[in-house]
């Protein structure tokens, strides 16, 4: 590698740190502006003294930029504050619910991943027959379909009818069946279509040509020559569906009363408990900007003409 | 020379497919507008007598064509309103989110410095949180109204209006028309809108197509979580989530209406893409 692309990468993690800290800052704002958390937490009938008590044990007597400072150095520390609702520390929280949504998001995308795959390549190779515009036809309805739509459709099916699947919780691999199916169909169908676009797009090279005119077979050609060159726009892909992902995983634990970080955010919204709200959005963040960055940088390993205004600005 | 070439018929030529999309997005549209017209009933009436009873289709009678749900109310009457609620929110979220985009994205083009920067790291913002989280986050602060509600449900996509028009607007700013048009004394905003828009008119339009289904899929999904539209009132995503409790024994209750979310933004996807394919190679997929 050389020093250019060694400095680019260097100003994309700078960029990637600054875009943390300005969704954190963005939070503390949102935050502030909401109104004092000691009137909006505490019941109407507290008295004023136990009030200003729950103002300094939170420190929001202290001035705003002080307040703001503390607030970024207990983060840095791994310190999300105290859950309002429950009085436990929200890093417990999380860490007993991240594990539970990582399982079942990175199961859904490998799932979405080998099916999108195998279902935009098959269709790429029969370009303009029945069989590419079935397929292709089958992955629209896949990502027009809403989560929560399938996953009613789902439960319908093979819990209430067919009765061989649990609809909810999670205490075995079993139960995670349904849910991951709900949420990587939709994203099957938008990676098998964009498969096949970058695939045709790769196929129709001279070097793919090449390939064939020395012989090369259909899934060498696909497997050696024609995956390699698509790489980087389904690494750019994938960069884009993790936030698409984890929405999705809000509504699916929802439906399947899955125990991750989804359900919990919108469990602590109807209970107004805003540090663990907080906590959340925050690591749905760090994930986001973490997988873009990871993304970025193996693409300026994969393809080192990425030039440094790309590590820069414009975002995806 | 074809027959139908002579005849006056806007429609002809048009696959069927998209035929079929067109009418159904007229006919939400119709039954959104006309809703206090056609609905049989209030969204709001309830008959305790009349719970749980079946749709037509599945033997029930004509008083409730697709049936009741768990307070008796006539599901027909409630799909119909709840079109109407979640219609008019995408439509105003999307109307919102392209406007104000564009014109951030613009301002930025024109103006750089400062303004542009800020605008940009907006829009890297907007992509580390996606817009599900960032309305969650907002409605918990907040509290739920429907102005907020609306705000929200429009920020769906609009760095991408963003980044379309400052594009445009720093890959003409050389451009000899522009250079023209300055020198004979035209000010921002004259550059702008007579200039600079029309360019990118049918990406914008496009764009905002292909952003409606994501819309309505972000204001049904805050209303199934309970976080959106808010009882008595009913929104499409609503609905569902108040009938996936009855699904053993009423599935009817939340499947109807997820069916007509379903179908719409299955419409609206077909018929961006073909829109897209016909007007404008260039948006951003």
């Amino acid at each position: 590698m050389t020093r250019a692309a060694l400095l680019a990468i260097g100003l994309r993690i700078l960029r990637a740190l600054f875009t943390m800290l300005l969704c954190v800052t963005l939070v503390f704002v949102v935050l502030r502006t909401a109104g004092d958390p000691a009137e909006q937490l505490l019941p109407a009938e507290t008295p004023p003294d136990v009030r200003e008590t729950y103002r300094q044990r939170w420190g929001l007597d202290q001035p705003l930029p002080v307040q703001y400072l503390r607030y970024i150095a207990n983060l840095a520390q791994g310190d999300l504050g105290t859950s309002f609702s429950s009085g436990q520390p929200v890093a417990a929280a999380v860490a007993e619910t991240l594990p539970r949504t990582l399982m079942l998001g990175l199961t859904a995308l490998l799932l979405a991943t080998v099916l999108g795959l195998t279902l935009g390549i098959a269709a790429a190779l029969r370009r303009g027959t029945a069989a590419d515009r079935g397929l292709m036809a089958v992955a629209v309805l896949g990502y027009s379909m809403p989560v929560f739509f399938l996953g009613i459709l789902l439960i319908l099916l093979f819990a209430l009818t067919l009765r061989v699947l649990p609809s909810s919780g999670s205490s075995s691999l079993r139960h995670l069946i349904l849910p991951a199916l709900t949420l990587a169909l939709p994203l099957t169908g938008r990676v098998a279509r964009f498969a096949r676009t970058a695939m045709l797009e790769v196929l129709g090279r001279p070097f793919i040509r090449g390939a064939r005119a020395k012989g090369v077979g259909n899934l060498g050609v696909i497997l050696r020559h024609a995956l390699p060159n698509a790489t980087v726009p389904l690494l750019m892909f994938f960069g884009i569906e993790i936030g698409l992902t984890l929405s999705g995983a809000v509504v699916t634990e929802t439906i399947f009363a899955w125990p991750g970080l989804g359900r919990m955010l919108v469990d602590s919204v109807s209970r107004r408990d805003l540090p663990v709200v907080q906590a959340v959005i925050l690591l749905v963040t760090l994930v986001i900007v973490l997988s873009n960055l990871v993304v970025d940088i193996l693409h300026s390993v994969i393809d080192p003409k990425v030039s440094m205004a790309r590590a820069l600005g414009g975002g995806t | 020379m074809s027959l139908s070439a002579a005849a006056p018929r806007p429609w002809a030529g048009l696959p069927p497919m998209i035929l079929l999309c067109i009418a159904w997005i007229v006919a939400t549209l119709l039954v959104a507008i006309l809703a206090d017209l056609i609905a049989p009933a209030h969204f709001t009436a309830q008959d305790l007598t009349a719970r749980f009873r079946k749709p037509v289709f599945m033997g029930g009678d004509w008083d409730y064509p697709l049936g009741t749900d768990h307070l008796g109310r006539d599901i027909l009457s409630r799909i119909i309103y709840a079109l109407r609620a979640s219609m008019v929110i995408a439509v105003l979220g999307t109307a919102l989110g392209a406007v104000m985009g564009t014109l951030i994205g613009l301002l930025a083009g024109r103006l750089r410095g400062v303004f542009d920067v800020f605008a940009m790291m907006l829009t890297d913002v907007q992509t580390a949180l996606p817009s599900l989280f960032i309305a969650i986050a907002f409605l918990a602060f907040f509290g739920n109204n429907i102005v907020l509600f609306v705000i929200l449900v429009s920020l769906e996509g609009w760095e991408r209006y963003a980044r379309l028009a400052r594009g445009l607007v720093i890959s003409e700013q050389n451009a000899d028309y522009i250079l023209a048009a300055e020198t004979l004394g035209a000010g921002p905003g004259r550059l702008i809108f007579r200039h600079l828009l029309p360019n990118i008119g049918a990406a914008l339009v496009v764009q905002a197509t292909l952003n409606f289904p994501a819309t309505i899929l972000l204001e049904t999904s805050l209303s199934f979580l309970g976080l959106g539209i808010q009882p008595p009132n009913t929104s499409l995503g609503l609905m569902l989530g108040e009938g996936q409790r009855y699904l053993l024994n009423a599935w009817w209750i939340a499947v109807l209406p997820g069916a007509v979310i379903f179908l719409t933004t299955l419409s609206v996807s077909l018929f961006g893409d073909w829109l897209r394919d016909r007007l404008d190679r260039t948006v951003e997929r």
